[in-house]
């Protein structure tokens, strides 16, 4: 999932403080889960930007909605008959939905309610870890199923560089030296003969050094 | 045991700390209270195991907002003590109600107040 972060209440406060009609709006996915910005964060941030506008005697008018999902057009249709009441909307969910609403209501200004930080898996609860960059080629089938482009602050492809002490990394005594974990799962796995193999050169065009990306699938389109 | 503790607190009960939530705090602030005081069981002696740790967590919290919308964060606050206690229940509250007395009426509550 995508993970995202609070941003720092004095900061939204900042942005909206020319706005008297706001929208706080939710999303029920990634950001929900990682308890950033769902219906329960969106009445917080509400409550708490209601009670600052009240105490500077400010009358602003704040709504509270949470949509399923940001990053769909039909979902964000449901609040098409209602967007005209605002003249702004604090988004809290990740980048991606923050574009997506701008782009659907060009006439409403949208502005971050989170720090969206990286495609994630939760640990445990307050605990979430980076796992993928979406790189586009996917390696995991021959690197016992850990990134090397995520895990590995060098992107190494062929085994770890000679910062790694101990299996961790010598950007963090607390970061695991991802070639160790490769290496150990491989171990595990007795394919140890997968880490002889040279990786070739990669393609990064299909990173983000190609420019921004997309998917195309003619089979599904309507 | 007549104990004598402050008129112009409002008990909300709940079934355990646990169940008090960040929103229910903020809640009362914007509707006026002057002071929000969790009291929940010793901590070790919570009969959910945990509810009275989320409790302190979800006050902290509280504070936290509180300071950053310039409320004070010490208008909400935690005390832990074991549901027999009376006298000590009464203690508690006349200090906080004490506290609140001092730091003067919620901000909220003033403007809205001035605006009706």
């Amino acid at each position: 999932m995508i993970v995202a972060d609070r941003k720092p209440i004095e900061e939204i406060i900042g942005y909206l403080k020319d706005h008297k009609n706001i929208l706080v709006l939710g999303c029920n996915e990634c950001v929900t889960v990682c308890e950033a910005g769902g219906k329960k964060e969106v009445g917080v941030l509400a409550s708490a930007l209601r009670m600052h506008a009240k105490k500077e005697g400010n009358e602003v008018k704040i709504d509270e909605v949470t949509l399923e999902r940001q990053c769909d057009r039909e979902y964000l249709d449901e609040i098409r008959d209602s967007i005209d009441q605002y003249d702004a909307v604090v988004s809290l969910a990740c980048g991606v939905g923050v574009q997506f609403t701008a782009e659907q209501y060009h006439s409403t200004p949208v502005y971050p309610g989170v720090n969206t930080c990286f495609m994630g898996a939760t640990e445990k609860r307050g605990l979430w870890t980076e796992r993928c960059q979406g790189c586009g080629q996917c390696i995991l089938a021959t690197t016992g199923s850990i990134c090397p482009v995520a895990r590995c602050a060098k992107r190494l492809f062929n085994g770890p560089c000679g910062g790694s002490t101990d299996g961790k990394c010598e950007i963090n005594a607390e970061v695991d030296c991802a070639w160790q974990l490769i290496i150990d799962r491989l171990k595990a796995l007795d394919r140890l003969d997968e880490y002889e193999k040279l990786c070739p050169l990669k393609d990064w065009s299909t990173d983000r050094a190609g420019g921004p990306r997309k998917v195309v699938r003619e089979d599904v389109q309507q | 045991m007549r104990l004598q503790y402050p008129p112009n607190i409002r008990i909300v009960r709940v079934p355990c700390s646990g169940k008090v939530d960040l929103i229910h705090i903020l809640h009362a602030f914007e509707k006026g209270a002057d002071g929000v005081c969790v009291l929940a069981c010793l901590e070790g002696d919570c009969h959910f195991n945990n509810g009275n740790l989320m409790a302190r967590r979800r006050v902290e919290q509280a504070q936290e907002i509180l300071n950053s919308i310039g409320i004070g964060g010490e208008r909400a606050q935690m005390y832990n003590l074991s549901a027999s206690e009376g006298p000590r229940f009464a203690q508690y509250v006349t200090e906080f109600t004490e506290k609140i007395k001092d730091l003067g009426p919620n901000p909220v509550k003033l403007a809205k107040n001035k605006a009706a």
